[in-house]
């Protein structure tokens, strides 16, 4: 079944859920849960026709929408359109809304109808990012994104959150406005090469690795638009040193804030370095790789060692994430089908797995109100259906065969292993680091002596709870036993991408 | 010259008719007729926004009228119709505000129809002196206007500095004037375009003459380093005046600059367009980083409107079509962000007199959710956020001087408006992410009328910001004035 403009509906109807949220009275908070439960629901469901509507033979751009003139004296239209790496991303994205507000179900509880709007304003940002065609497009999706991620880290989030919010902000704002004018300049260089005015991607596909590589980097207006983007990105993604932003951010944020933010958010970080940087500037890219690895690698390391010394649960999940985001971006730079393919099926597996922890962290969190490790110890007897989802999703974060984690990560290893074989030797010495710093944290939770006698009474995960956390395992074993569904898709778009 | 040649300038003619109307009426009404007074004035507004676009549109290209005065073009009634708007909403934001006052509203109301009047000349002279006439008439009622609540020490204050800062800068201004006129013998702002573009060399005198010209320009649309009146006078006028002068006033500047600049002094570009590029540079770093420790919401307020002027300086020293129309585009879309911020802090002025500082605004977002989103608006669409209407204005002038080469100018803009954000979201996190309960907060007065425009605000702000099409049409209409097309 096909269904006109699929992606404009997939993009706009969580903006119109959250129009719709807006005419409601605020007082009637479980209406607006229900409502946005029902739409996030609805969303995933009609988003399933995306996947049922792809071709994966085609390597193109599918189920285009567009183009529509938007701003004709610039030559901005209205384009979407759907690849195989778009389609894993957008899906992962409607999967984890639902996941969020059931997670925030009770943990918000002031001011419930704006915590929706903005989710929901939110998703329209983020699934527009991932499917514009049209480079300013792209870039209005892109700042529409950060409005509502600030007033859910700033008014729902911990104590410092307004601190947390303003960094994230700021931080996420001067990556931005760097790109903005990289996107003006490449309109620009477009109209002067061919007289006409464009921001659709396919047309900087043509004109944009046209642009000079000079001897020095002020002499090379490729290299300077290359790292305008590559700033933007490199911030979301993020890389270091541009990471100091996430840990305040993810410990500030409510649960249901660092779903999103670490299940979605940093996406967009990566994608848009393969999407844009990777195929837009060829040559730039070429010469950088180096450094994205160097980067890359001290990223798996130092999120991994920072991770190890935390004492707060939700830190160390945040700093886990520096590193496994490492992986992606070594798969990026290292630029082999194989590698690539596992950096974006990792993209997708680090929002599943990071998310779910980040869920399960709250779940304690909401009954405990604290997330020191050393608060805990020995709940495993207390609550043993907790235990053992924590632990299945610990075991996927960690890349145990038969898990998706290990898929990704051995794709990545194994596919960088023919071009960079060191690179590779130490990015797997994070992977042993990850197995620690998690594992440890685990034992110190739930195995090591009972030493808190609050947590006797501690409840054990509800229904809601486990729903939420639910769809998040059923693809984690998926993507761990079957990992073709979900590979084969996004092949002809990776290859058609890395031909470039 | 007959009498049908001041057919064209007939909506001039019946504002300052009404506005001498509203004057006489003001002495019998005294201080209760306050609605009454700004209600014909809007009305007068109305009509003669009318009468603009019955009388006062070109048939065929560019008209010059009243022996070579005033020049009949799509600049010029794309200015006068923002203008226009820009003094209806200002006025119908004043009602309450006069109202609550001991002063009464005539006067009020025919200044404000005077400084119309001048602004609309401003947008339409062909000739130096009639720009002259017209900026001097805007420019002394206002200052009248600043200093109108005359039992306040601040009001008072503001206006002496306003009038004597200006009054200097209009000396300067017509030094500037006589010098050009003195050598190349014309006021005609064709006659000297081509007489500039007849000469070899530019002899000194003419050059200081341009030099003077461009600073008093300078002054009056508020750009550094002759910005110091702004933020004194902002302050301390009555807030709806403030709100007018922030919007009115600087656009019909920026459409005399525009006139001057791109249409009589083009073929000097190379020349002064240096010294537009330093000052639009040190504007938008200086007037940024100033309003960053402002306490006072109307300082700050200055402060960004000084920043404003310098993204649209910007498209000046583009100086090509594109720099021309998006400059339009942006006093457009510049005048509604602007008035609705005004209008909220108008309405927020329930203790009293201008006391407004930012914490004031803590927790609003709890008790006025409607309110605090329109607010919400402006800071975004201020502070350049798609999809608000200032993005759309942003991005236009930005484009521009991408496109005449001024990479480096439109890097320090976007830094800038990054920076931007950081007061305009001070005021947001006031609003939204605290309580406000700590101490005794600070409530809106019910205003129907203030409310209104604010919302006709909002939904301009947003409708330019997601469909800009038609108005960016509207703006490119008019750059066969200056025969940039």
């Amino acid at each position: 079944m096909q269904i006109p403009h699929l992606l404009t509906i997939v993009t706009i109807g969580p903006a119109v859920a959250a129009g719709v949220l807006g005419l409601i009275p605020g007082r009637y908070e479980r209406l607006h849960r229900w409502l946005a439960l029902l739409a996030s629901v609805v969303l995933f469901v009609v988003s399933l026709f995306l996947w049922t509507g792809f071709n994966p033979d085609v390597a193109g751009f599918q189920l285009v929408d567009g183009p529509i003139a938007w701003i004709p004296q610039l030559g901005i239209n209205y384009t979407l359109g759907m690849d195989g790496i778009s389609l894993l991303l957008v899906l992962l994205t409607t999967l984890l809304i639902p996941v969020v507000i059931l997670a925030s179900w009770t943990s918000i509880s002031e001011r419930v109808k704006g915590f929706h709007i903005s989710l929901l304003l939110l998703t329209t940002g983020m699934i527009g990012a991932f499917l514009a065609l049209d480079l300013f497009l792209f870039y209005v999706f892109w700042e529409l994104m950060l409005i509502p991620m600030y007033f859910i880290i700033g008014i729902w989030g911990g104590a410092r959150r307004i601190y947390a919010a303003v960094k994230f902000f700021i931080y996420t704002m001067v990556g931005s406005v760097f790109m903005l004018v990289a996107i003006l300049y490449l309109g620009f260089f477009h109209h002067q090469l061919t007289g006409v005015w464009s921001f659709a991607y396919a047309d900087f596909l043509k004109t944009a690795p046209q642009l000079a590589m000079g001897s020095s980097i002020l002499h090379s207006p490729q290299l300077l638009v290359f790292l305008a983007f590559a700033l933007a990105f490199a911030i979301k993604v993020p890389m270091f040193p541009f990471h100091t932003w996430l840990p305040d951010a993810h410990v500030e944020a409510p649960t249901g804030g660092s779903i999103i933010l670490a299940g979605v958010l940093l996406k967009l970080g990566t994608y848009g370095f393969l999407r844009f940087n990777r195929a837009l500037f060829p040559a730039a890219w070429e010469a950088c790789v180096p450094l994205i690895l160097i980067l890359a690698v001290i990223g798996i390391l130092y999120g991994a060692w920072v991770a190890m010394v935390q004492p707060d649960m939700k830190k160390l999940v945040a700093y886990s994430s520096v590193s496994h985001l490492g992986f992606v971006m070594l798969g990026l730079a290292a630029g082999t089908i194989a590698s690539t393919q596992g950096a974006v099926l990792q993209m997708v597996n680090h929002g599943l797995s990071t998310g779910a922890l980040f869920l399960l962290v709250g779940v304690i969190y909401e009954r405990r109100h604290t997330r020191l490790i050393a608060d805990y110890g020995g709940i495993a007897k207390v609550v043993p259906i907790y235990t053992g989802l924590f632990l299945l999703v610990t075991l996927s974060s960690i890349g145990l065969p038969g898990l998706n984690g290990f898929v990704g990560e051995f794709l990545i290893l194994a596919g960088s292993w023919e071009k960079y074989p060191a690179v590779v030797v130490l990015g797997a010495l994070g992977i042993i680091f990850g197995a620690v710093y998690m594992l440890w944290m685990v034992q110190r939770v739930f195995w090591s002596p009972f030493a808190h006698e609050e947590n006797r009474d501690l409840k054990d995960i509800n229904l809601r709870e486990v729903l939420a956390v639910l769809p998040l395992l059923v693809f984690i074993v998926w993507i761990g036993v079957h990992p073709t569904t979900f590979l084969s898709p996004m092949e002809a778009a990776v290859r058609l991408l890395l031909a470039r | 010259m007959s009498l049908s040649d001041f057919i064209p300038f007939v909506p001039e003619i019946f504002l300052a008719a009404a506005g001498l109307g509203i004057l006489l009426a003001g002495i019998t009404l005294g201080k209760k007729g306050v609605r009454t007074l700004i209600g014909s004035g809007v009305a007068a507004l109305i009509v003669t926004a009318v009468l603009v676009w019955v009388f006062g549109r070109p048939q065929g290209g560019p008209q010059v009228i009243l022996g070579g005065m005033l020049v009949l073009d799509n600049l010029a009634v794309f200015f006068k119709l923002i203008m226009i708007a820009a003094s209806i909403i200002a006025l119908i934001m004043s009602a309450g505000f006069l109202e609550r006052s001991p002063y009464g509203g005539g006067e009020y109301t025919s200044l404000v129809l005077f400084a119309t009047v001048g602004m609309m000349v401003m947008a339409s002279g062909a000739n130096l002196a009639s720009l002259y006439v017209g900026l001097e008439l805007m420019a002394l009622s206002v200052y009248i206007l600043v200093g109108y609540f005359k039992l306040e020490v601040k009001s008072n204050e503001a206006a002496v500095k306003y009038f004597v800062l200006g009054a200097l800068s209009s000396g300067i201004l017509v030094y500037g004037i006589s010098l050009v006129y003195g050598t190349l013998g014309t006021l005609d702002l064709r006659g000297i375009h081509q007489a500039l573009a007849g000469m070899a060399k530019l002899n000194w005198a003419a050059g200081l003459g341009i030099v003077l010209v461009g600073f008093g320009m300078l002054f009056k649309v508020a750009i550094v380093p002759f910005h110091v009146w702004t933020p004194d006078a902002y302050e301390g006028a009555p807030t709806p005046v403030t709100a007018f002068i922030s919007v009115g006033p600087k656009a019909a500047a920026f459409a005399m600059f525009l006139r001057i600049f791109l249409g009589a002094f083009e073929p000097n570009i190379a020349a002064w367009r240096t010294v537009m590029w330093v000052a639009a540079a040190a504007t938008m770093i200086f007037a940024n980083t100033a309003a960053l420790t402002q306490n006072n919401v109307k300082r700050m307020l200055a402060y960004s409107s000084i920043a404003h002027a310098g993204y649209a300086l910007m498209g000046i020293v583009a100086g090509t079509a594109m720099g021309l129309w998006s400059v339009m585009l942006y006093m457009l879309i510049y005048t509604f962000m602007n008035l609705g911020a005004f209008g909220f802090v108008i309405l927020l002025e329930s203790r009293g007199y201008a006391g407004e500082t930012i914490q004031d605004y803590a927790g609003l977002a709890k008790r006025h959710p409607a309110a605090a989103a329109g607010m919400l608006v402006f800071m975004l669409g201020l502070a350049g956020i798609p999809p608000t209407a200032g993005f759309m204005g942003k991005l236009y002038v930005f484009a521009a001087a991408v496109q005449a080469g001024y990479v480096g100018l439109t890097v320090i803009a976007v830094v800038m408006s990054a920076v931007s954000l950081f007061y305009y979201f001070r005021i947001v996190v006031q609003m939204y992410l605290h309580d406000g309960e700590e101490d005794e907060p600070a409530e809106l007065i019910r205003d129907r009328w203030v409310e209104a425009m604010i919302f006709v605000c909002v939904a301009a702000t947003l409708f330019i910001g997601v469909y800009p099409g038609p108005m960016v049409g509207w703006a490119r209409a008019g750059i066969s004035a200056l025969g940039l097309g």
